[in-house]
């Protein structure tokens, strides 16, 4: 794995308060678990960065070393990882994502 | 490509042996499947981790020949 590709998925990483690196946009998302990802976060009323990892064969296999994480999507929250999207479902149906948010606006 | 539900099973208690595992055939056609994985290994770690178990006891089919598998853990009540 090239290291610039690391040092360009940590840079957008910490840059953004929150990132969705998914399959398509959020207006057309290309997968069923990235479309219920940007599900949430739109419900959520929350801003955030998408990433296209179809547009970047790099960053589609990067992101999975950077994060230790097999799967697309994947949710950054002020430099964190969160989680795919079975964990963010859990986490929005438990209210502990709303509460995550609600920190990250606090901390800004 | 695709997997059998007894084999994603297997390979899960393999690999967290405590494990209670409950496969669910989603769509019907052996390819998208749901997980819920009950350890007490579990206890303490953080879902990120938890999940991350599982993933690493299927030992890189997730993402893979493993295309969908929604994922629960829990620890036992």
């Amino acid at each position: 794995m090239s290291e610039d590709v690391q040092a360009r998925i940590d840079a957008v990483v910490k840059n953004n308060p929150v990132v969705l690196f998914m399959k398509g946009s959020p207006l057309f998302p290309q997968c069923g678990f990235s479309s219920r990802a940007v599900a949430i976060l739109q419900h959520l009323g929350v801003e955030f960065e998408s990433v296209d990892v179809l547009q970047d064969q790099g960053i589609r296999q990067g992101i999975k070393a950077y994060s230790d994480w097999p799967t697309i999507p994947q949710l950054y929250v002020g430099g964190e990882f969160v989680g795919g999207s079975d964990i963010m479902m859990e986490m929005y149906e438990s209210g502990e994502l709303a509460e995550l948010f609600e920190g990250a606006a606090k901390a800004d | 490509m695709a997997m059998a539900a007894d084999d994603i099973a297997a390979l899960i208690r393999a690999g967290i042996p405590d494990a209670e595992v409950e496969i669910t055939d989603l769509a019907g056609d052996g390819d998208h499947y749901a997980a819920r994985v009950v350890s007490a290994t579990f206890a303490g770690m953080p879902r990120v981790r938890q999940h991350q178990a599982v993933y690493a006891a299927l030992g890189g089919r997730m993402g893979g020949v493993l295309h969908a598998l929604q994922l629960t853990t829990a620890v036992p009540k």
